[in-house]
């Protein structure tokens, strides 16, 4: 029997309000890849997410995760949200917040069991969090907050991973470090990455596959195949320039000097990780 | 035991308006720092005071025709709680709708006070809505009002997790399933008990204290949700009682010999509690390594 693709979109518009979000997605992203998920702000990549979630449904078209219908799939996805509310206040221990993860939507509360406890450790310790483990989420750093978010995504084993623009409010260093992070528990835990960023250079160097969103469109495939001046330009329905420079690319839209993606990377003179 | 004479003025605890009071106050101050300390998480104080304030408008309309204050208030902010959800379809909309629901409220509250002092040219009415009348609650109010406690507790025992998850992120607690409305509708319904609760103790202008000074004050002193819990309770508990006391003491008191105001007491005990909690700085950080982000 073959191993059911991770996600596959079968003819998809989203229609939220009178408006076409997404139209014609149709793509499949197999099992272990690492997406990257492009595209401009508007582009629709929220919205990807949270029909990917199944918590708003296609207009036409089906969606299948990990070979089941959406709302099915959804136990063995695990969701990054780009960050969360907590003021220094808050009476929540970076543990309690992974802890959340494995049964936070149960009802009542948790009884305390060593192997709850022995579950949270380890997870904390595979993504460096240890050392912070008892402070109040509220005084942690946005790559601290981070970690615990990619911890508390992780703790049912899910076999996808979703993580919404987890690199907005970081960084340069933390954002490389998170990123590395993701690859390799991926890689360890054959987990299929959907890694969603304003900006791809940063995931050159991990990703397999990209899916660039702009104009409620998108294109999937290889960096090398899908960032190109032509299918650009189709997809962004004016025309693009792909520069490749020193290892980093560029998209500009021929009638504007202003990229369509960011380049933070650039204007800081950093070559991208040369580690794979 | 010959000192205790001199805090505890002779007949407090034979009196059976104290023994109710102190009866009712526990099971208030209880559900207030409970409900009270995930109010504080989820940052809705402005709804719970409002809560309080348009309890006063059931209140009213209860004494005008002549039924317990507890009910009025609890069918006040039952109106308030569902007018308030309709209006606010998104999160930024809840502080306007709140204002909207609260300023029509009040003004059907200043109609019916108006009514109720011409209909019985008696002010005591309108002093123990606004400001509570802990020392007049009918004996036979006790039972129901600690059923609505054990209620509250047990709704948000209940509604425990998804809660605090969807609190701190409501994305990630969708995407876990979590019925988020559905949550915050339940949270809802354990807010109004428990504010139109401390409402007859303290006040419809004064139940915010309970519900949110016990448990800012103890969020000061506490990095686990289940001690916060439990210190607000505490708090909130030692100060209903001393309120309460005092509020007895003070009938011998000048002016009047008439006693002054419990909600006077309580809420001057709880300000006093979180200036202190304020002042005290915050345990150091545990960190076991400073180094942070890069390992």
């Amino acid at each position: 029997m073959a191993v059911e693709p991770a996600i596959t979109m079968d003819q998809v518009d989203v229609v939220l309000s009178g408006h076409t979000i997404l139209r014609g997605l149709d793509f499949s992203i197999a099992r272990g890849a690492f997406v990257g998920v492009i595209g401009p702000n508007g582009a629709g990549k929220t919205t990807l997410i949270r029909l990917i979630l199944g918590l708003i449904h296609p207009s036409t078209g089906t969606i299948r995760v990990l070979g089941m219908p959406v709302g099915k799939g959804r136990r063995r996805i695990g969701y990054v949200p780009q960050s969360f509310a907590a003021d220094p206040d808050l009476p929540l221990r970076a543990k309690d917040l992974v802890g959340l993860g494995l049964d936070g939507e149960r009802w009542g509360f948790a009884l305390p069991s060593r192997s709850r406890q022995q579950r949270i450790q380890e997870m904390l310790d595979r993504v460096g969090a240890s050392a912070y483990a008892n402070e109040p989420v509220g005084t942690l750093s946005g790559g601290e907050r981070q970690r615990l978010l990619i911890a508390q995504a992780l703790l049912t084993n899910p076999d996808i991973l979703l993580l919404d623009e987890p690199l907005s409010n970081l960084d340069i260093r933390s954002g490389h470090e998170i990123i590395e992070l993701v690859d390799e528990i991926a890689r360890e835990r054959q987990v299929t990455v959907l890694f969603v960023a304003h900006d791809m250079n940063p995931l050159l160097t991990v990703m397999n596959e990209v899916l660039y969103l702009a104009q409620g469109r998108a294109v999937v495939g290889s960096v090398d195949d899908v960032v190109q001046p032509e299918v650009l330009s189709r997809l962004y329905g004016q025309p693009v320039d792909v520069l490749r420079v020193r290892g980093r690319i560029l998209v500009i839209a021929s009638d504007s000097v202003v990229p369509l993606t960011h380049f933070e990377g650039v204007a800081h003179g950093q070559p991208s990780s040369p580690h794979l | 035991m010959h000192g205790l004479q001199y805090i505890v003025a002779a007949g407090f605890f034979q009196s059976p308006e104290v023994q109710v009071a102190l009866m009712v106050g526990s099971a208030v101050a209880v559900t207030s720092a409970v409900v009270g300390t995930f109010v504080v998480i989820r940052g809705q104080s402005f709804l719970g005071h409002a809560l309080g304030d348009v309890g006063s408008t059931g209140a009213a309309g209860a004494a005008l025709i002549g039924i317990q204050a507890i009910w009025g208030f609890l069918s006040g902010g039952l109106v308030a709680g569902v007018a308030v959800d309709v209006l606010s379809r998104r999160p930024r909309e809840r502080d306007v709708a709140t204002g909207v629901v609260l300023s029509s409220m009040l003004g059907l509250s200043a109609l019916f006070i108006y009514l109720i002092t011409q209909l019985s040219s008696s002010t005591g009415v309108t002093q123990e809505i606004l400001f509570g009348s802990i020392f007049t609650v009918a004996p036979r109010l006790v039972w129901p009002l600690s059923v609505l406690s054990v209620l509250a507790l047990m709704l948000i025992g209940f509604l425990y997790r998804p809660l605090l998850l969807s609190s701190v992120s409501e994305d990630a607690a969708l995407s876990r399933g979590v019925p988020v409305r559905l949550v915050s509708l339940l949270f809802l319904l354990a807010m109004i008990t428990a504010v139109e609760q401390s409402a007859l103790v303290v006040g419809a202008l004064l139940s915010t204290a309970l519900l949110i000074g016990p448990a800012a004050t103890a969020i000061r002193f506490t990095r686990q949700l289940g001690y916060t819990l439990l210190l607000a309770t505490v708090f909130a508990l030692a100060d209903t009682w001393v309120g309460i006391l005092l509020a007895y003491n003070s009938f011998t008191w000048p002016p009047a010999g008439r006693g002054w105001p419990v909600s006077f007491f309580i809420v001057a005990i709880m300000v006093f509690l979180y200036l202190v909690s304020q002042i005290i700085p915050r345990a150091p950080s545990r960190r076991a390594d400073k180094g942070g982000d890069s390992q």
